[in-house]
């Protein structure tokens, strides 16, 4: 299959009907639902082929036996009729599938992929180490310099160390500067202690390591997946909890390998997962939903033994404050980047938001109650409007920052 | 001076094991209060190891009730949710704009926005093939069906969708499916 002799056009024909019409069923290389279509020109003749595309129902009626024979070893999974299709389109598609795809345009092999998978440049502790090196030989190198002037005969000067004697000898002497010092320490202690208090259990940045490395920037950011595709809870429940393996499996069903470039750049030491890696962790979600790739035959066999998957969560409220998804997401239409932060480009998940009462209070005394479809509630809110001499009333002034409201 | 040097080590210590690292969760000020008796959902496993999110018991129902769907998962099903099974809910404004919110998180990254297969995952070349709405000779019941179980490269969305929300993607994409001809 040299480049030289294929009709580019009739094989770019044939790709995109391909694609538009039987991709959702066959690849060229791998059963998917149907068989695989890479060489099927040799398999069968040219007129049971366009028989059985235009309308493999009649053929199988007409009692032809491959037909019947491959409709049974497909478990009688019915292949779409395709009436619409011309003899010469059909021809175009099988002319695809006996060729292949075009050559990737500047793609020469075995010059890519040798490459190390980090981004260029020597790694930091060498350049570290290289960094000390270099200062250690300057100080030897001034510290001879110096001796040898000394043997030259040049008057003896007290160094460096010996100033910072004197220095330390007349500071301390001098009260002002004890009590200067004294008042400084308390303060840098204070700034310190305060900022310790305050930071116990709030979790800002919190970034546990995950089971499987799961990227949302690959998921909600590049493929635009919306978030409650996954956490479909979100809009009915408390939690908005964690997706089970069957929803990762209504896409990974059929897609157990990344694109080619695909690289995940995980937080710690810059570690970049590429190819290999992200198709085992591919892989790892198919064995925890019980399929597991069988070697031999090339397809995903469905074994029945599921595994957990140990997800750490990571928003955390403490059990002393309630919060509900479903109030925010349904009802206030707060969108998840709200509080969640741009998860969409996040590799890693971690929290975004402090989660702290200071920061709950802040958006409910800012945010505006929308009142559109709410006739119910009409009446109370124009009150409470008057009441406050407002157009339209805060969660705040609604309640939201009585003290019940989060803890019961 | 003893005691004041003491308590500068303790805050510089206290210091640095709060910064901690973002690998691991920050000190609790008693956890008791930060932590539920109850297991809480996502939340560490239970005692002897055991998951803490688990299925409900066997035939538990809701309080609002379940509606049943026993049509099965083969050629034979589809075509009876074809032709027999019919939609519950009235065409309402409310209930297109719910099918169409709901279309745009489940069903658009596929099926693309106007139903034409065309979907962001299809432009990314992750799935090919996803046909067009006008294309495909389905009812209501089919697609009611193929939501539940999924079909050829479709998964089952019937855990990610509630009865009532199903339907109401239905109504949604037979309203594409009449723009589009």
């Amino acid at each position: 299959m040299h480049s030289q002799d294929v009709d580019v056009d009739r094989q770019k024909e044939g790709k995109k009907l391909f694609k538009s019409l039987c991709a959702s069923c066959h690849k060229l290389d791998k059963k998917l639902i149907g068989p695989a279509l890479a060489g099927v020109e040799e398999r069968r003749t040219n007129e049971w082929l366009k028989a059985w595309i235009k309308n493999n129902a009649d053929l199988r009626a007409s009692g032809d036996k491959d037909a019947v024979a491959i409709f049974e070893e497909y478990n009688g999974s019915n292949m779409t009729a395709f009436p619409q299709l011309s003899d010469k389109n059909i021809d175009d598609i099988l002319y695809y599938t006996t060729v292949g795809n075009p050559p990737k345009p500047g793609a020469t092999p075995g010059l890519d992929g040798g490459e190390p998978s980090g981004q260029g440049g020597a790694p930091r502790w060498l350049l570290l180490v290289l960094g000390a090196a270099i200062i250690v030989a300057f100080l030897i190198i001034a510290n001879l310099l110096k001796t040898v002037s000394e043997l030259k005969g040049a008057p003896k000067k007290p160094g460096l160390i010996g100033q910072a004697a004197e220095l330390w000898q007349g500071i301390k002497k001098n009260t002002f500067l004890h009590v200067l010092f004294v008042i400084f320490g308390l303060l840098l202690g204070a700034y310190f202690l305060f900022g310790t208090l305050f930071k116990v259990g709030v979790e800002e940045g919190y970034q546990p390591i995950q089971d499987i490395a799961f990227s949302h920037k690959i998921h909600a950011g590049d493929n635009k997946i919306e978030c409650q595709y996954c956490h479909s809870a979100a809009k009915h429940s408390k939690h908005s909890g964690i997706p089970s393996v069957n929803v990762c499996m209504n896409c990974h069903m059929n897609i157990s390998e990344v694109a080619e470039d695909t690289k995940v750049i995980m937080e710690e030491g810059g570690i970049v997962l590429t190819k290999k890696e992200l198709d085992k962790e591919i892989e790892e979600v198919k064995n925890a939903a019980g399929y597991y790739y069988n070697e031999e035959s090339e397809v995903w066999e469905y074994t029945g033994k599921t595994k957990e998957v140990k997800w750490v969560r990571v928003h955390n409220l403490p059990d002393f404050a309630y919060f509900n998804h479903s109030q925010h997401v349904t009802v206030a239409g707060v969108k998840c980047q709200k509080c969640h932060g741009p998860v969409e480009e996040m590799e890693e998940v971690y929290q975004y938001s402090p989660l702290t009462m200071g920061w709950c209070i802040d958006c409910h005394k800012d945010t505006k109650v929308d009142l559109k479809g709410n006739e119910y509630y009409a009446k109370i809110h124009k009150e409470l409007a008057k009441k406050y001499n407002v157009d339209q009333v805060t969660i705040a002034q609604l309640g939201g920052k009585e003290c019940g409201k989060c803890h019961y | 001076m003893k005691s004041f040097k003491l308590i500068i080590a303790l805050m510089i210590v206290t210091s640095f094991v709060s910064c901690g690292d973002k690998r691991t969760p920050q000190l609790q000020y008693m956890p008791d209060m930060y932590v539920s008796v109850p297991y809480d959902a996502n939340g560490v496993n239970s005692a002897g190891n055991v998951i803490v999110n688990r299925l409900p018991v066997a035939g538990t129902v809701s309080r609002k009730g379940i509606v049943a769907y026993d049509i099965p998962n083969t050629n034979e099903g589809y075509e009876k949710a074809k032709l027999e099974l019919k939609n519950p809910l009235v065409v309402t404004e409310e209930t297109l704009t719910n099918g169409k919110e709901l279309y745009g998180i489940y069903c658009a990254v596929c099926h693309g926005v106007k139903g034409d297969g065309n979907g962001i995952l299809s432009q990314r070349d992750k799935f090919n093939g996803i046909p067009n709405y006008k294309d495909r000779d389905v009812t209501e019941g089919s697609i009611y069906h193929v939501l539940m179980h999924g079909r050829n490269l479709m998964g089952s969305h019937a855990s990610q969708l509630k009865y009532e929300e199903r339907w109401q993607v239905v109504q949604y994409v037979e309203k594409l499916r009449s723009e589009l001809k």
